[in-house]
């Protein structure tokens, strides 16, 4: 409770399907090789948190992490 | 060549249960496998075959998952299903005939790092206005006319011209690539023999076309691959053509397939079809569902070592038959699987693969899908099926409408 919501993607799992940055590019981006990474420090507001949620859904590989 | 084929299909049994005897070959499968992989599911959800020498078929989203994240006990070494697990010309694993596709780790990774940034979507995006005009060259022979073909005149050209301009292949090649993309993943089930042989002319126009990259280097892929350095040395030229093979083959038919799945669907649902054109915003979240509901491509493995996987002995070369197309229709992973929802917000989807060797070409399939249903839908805004029986499918691995005569309506 209290600390910030953020949002990370496991590199190890991550293999570049690209539905995360394709889905919320204000959040993720990708890197030389076309794997997800997330911009900044991943800190989500209660406006992005949704859009990060669902972008979570729809990542084959179960690579997007959300913690509090 | 297709009086070969035809040939050695007419010589094959009849399946007649496919929970002991499957084969991706029959034309029943050939022509609506969902409700045999439906019935697989609930019966036997891993499948049997002595056809090819032997092999297994799991139909589960969890199976298919668990086999494409485990790289120890299934290799990629051949990821086609042929009668010959040892062909002649055999290259062993970790590398295999054509990296990535045919490599297992360690050596997969380097061969993946060397074409992954070409594929990246920062490149694959820039190549946005030449696959727009593309596609409005072949509509703008297409217009006009009352009957066209969706397949034919259409979904077929998009893929090998934009590989080609990639490579740095001459354009008027197309025809060849077609043949050779053919060649490697419909005529699976001919004897290696006749196969072998029919290899020939890829073999001799690869070769060609390297030694011209050689001599011309230029900004291409072929001399990127040329050149590139792995722990500081080139890549073996035979490296470099298996590759190439690997990304005219993995590119095409795949392309080729889901442009004209999702060209047979509007077709048949022209609430769907009107949804699109009204909301094109709509597209990038169809494009997903077409390929979860349509998913073109197949993959196989074989069994490494003697292995037991959900009860099932599989013996070592054993082949398993890596059904993402099965995957994305599993009701334990997607909410009304057999349903195609336009506008599916949650769609984890599979057919690009699982793990490791998840397609290297995905960024460019999705933008090539996009913009070849943005131009089409665009300029034909109501079409329908001319015949729905002349429509035919691709067999083998890769599943997709060849022939797809359509009505452009007023
Ligand atoms: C809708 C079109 C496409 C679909 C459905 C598709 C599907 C797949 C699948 C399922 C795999 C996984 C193979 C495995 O697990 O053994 C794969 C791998 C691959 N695909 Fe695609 N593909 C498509 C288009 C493309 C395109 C356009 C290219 C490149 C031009 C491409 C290049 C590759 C490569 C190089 C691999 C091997 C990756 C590796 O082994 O690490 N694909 N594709
Ligand atoms: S959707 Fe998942 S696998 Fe794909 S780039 Fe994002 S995190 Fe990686």
């Amino acid at each position: 409770m209290g600390g910030p919501v953020k949002v990370r993607i496991d590199p190890e799992i991550c293999q570049g399907q690209g539905r995360c940055f394709s889905i919320a590019p204000g959040i993720f981006d990708f890197d030389d090789l076309g794997n997800g990474v997330v911009i900044g420090d991943g800190t989500l507001t209660s406006d992005t948190l949704e859009l990060a949620r669902l972008a979570q859904s729809n990542c084959p590989e179960h690579a997007i992490f959300i913690e509090e | 060549m297709s009086d070969i084929v035809d040939e050695s299909m007419a010589h094959k049994v009849p399946v007649q249960d496919f929970t002991s005897d499957w084969d991706h070959t029959d034309p029943r499968w050939v022509n609506d496998p969902y409700p045999i992989w439906e019935d697989l599911r609930e019966r036997c959800p891993v499948a049997h075959t002595e056809r090819y020498g032997g092999g297994w078929f799991p139909t589960t989203h969890e199976m298919v998952s668990s086999i494409a994240n485990d790289t120890e006990h299934f290799t990629s070494r051949m990821v086609v299903v042929v009668n010959n697990k040892y062909p002649p010309n055999f290259i062993p694993a970790p590398i295999g005939g054509a990296p990535p596709i045919t490599s297992d780790p360690p050596f997969h990774s380097i061969a993946r790092r060397v074409i992954l940034p070409a594929f990246a979507p920062g490149p694959v995006n820039a190549l946005e206005p030449q696959i727009r005009a593309l596609c409005n060259k072949h509509l703008d022979q297409m217009a006009g006319h009352e009957f066209v073909d969706g397949g034919m005149d259409y979904a077929q050209f998009i893929p090998p011209g934009v590989i080609s301009t990639m490579l740095g292949f001459p354009p008027e090649d197309d025809e060849i690539f077609r043949d050779i993309v053919h060649l490697v993943l419909d005529l699976i089930d001919l004897p290696s023999e006749v196969r072998g042989p029919l290899f020939e002319p890829m073999s001799e126009y690869f070769t060609k076309q390297i030694d011209d990259h050689i001599e011309n280097p230029r900004d291409d892929l072929t001399s990127y691959l040329l050149n590139v350095e792995v722990g500081g040395r080139k890549l073996e030229r035979q490296h470099v053509a298996g590759t190439m093979v690997l990304i005219l083959v993995a590119g095409i038919d795949t392309t080729w397939s889901a442009i004209g799945s999702a060209i047979w669907h509007l077709a048949r649902h022209p609430e769907d079809l009107a949804r699109l054109v009204n909301e094109p915003e709509l597209i990038p979240v169809a494009v997903e569902e077409f390929l979860r509901f349509y998913a073109p491509v197949t993959m196989a493995r074989l069994v490494a070592e003697d292995y037991e996987f959900f009860g099932c002995p599989m013996k070592k070369d054993d082949w398993v038959l890596l059904g993402f197309p099965a995957a994305n229709r599993d009701p334990k992973a997607f909410a009304d699987a057999d349903r195609f929802i336009v506008d599916r917000a949650v769609n984890r989807h599979a057919a690009f693969g699982l793990g490791i060797h998840r397609c290297v070409g995905s960024n460019l399939a999705r933008l090539e899908l996009r913009v070849a249903i943005e131009e089409f839908i665009t300029r034909f805004p109501r079409f329908e099926l001319a015949e729905s029986d002349a429509v035919t499918w691709a067999p083998g691995q890769v599943r997709g409408p060849r022939q797809l005569p359509l009505r452009i309506l007023p």
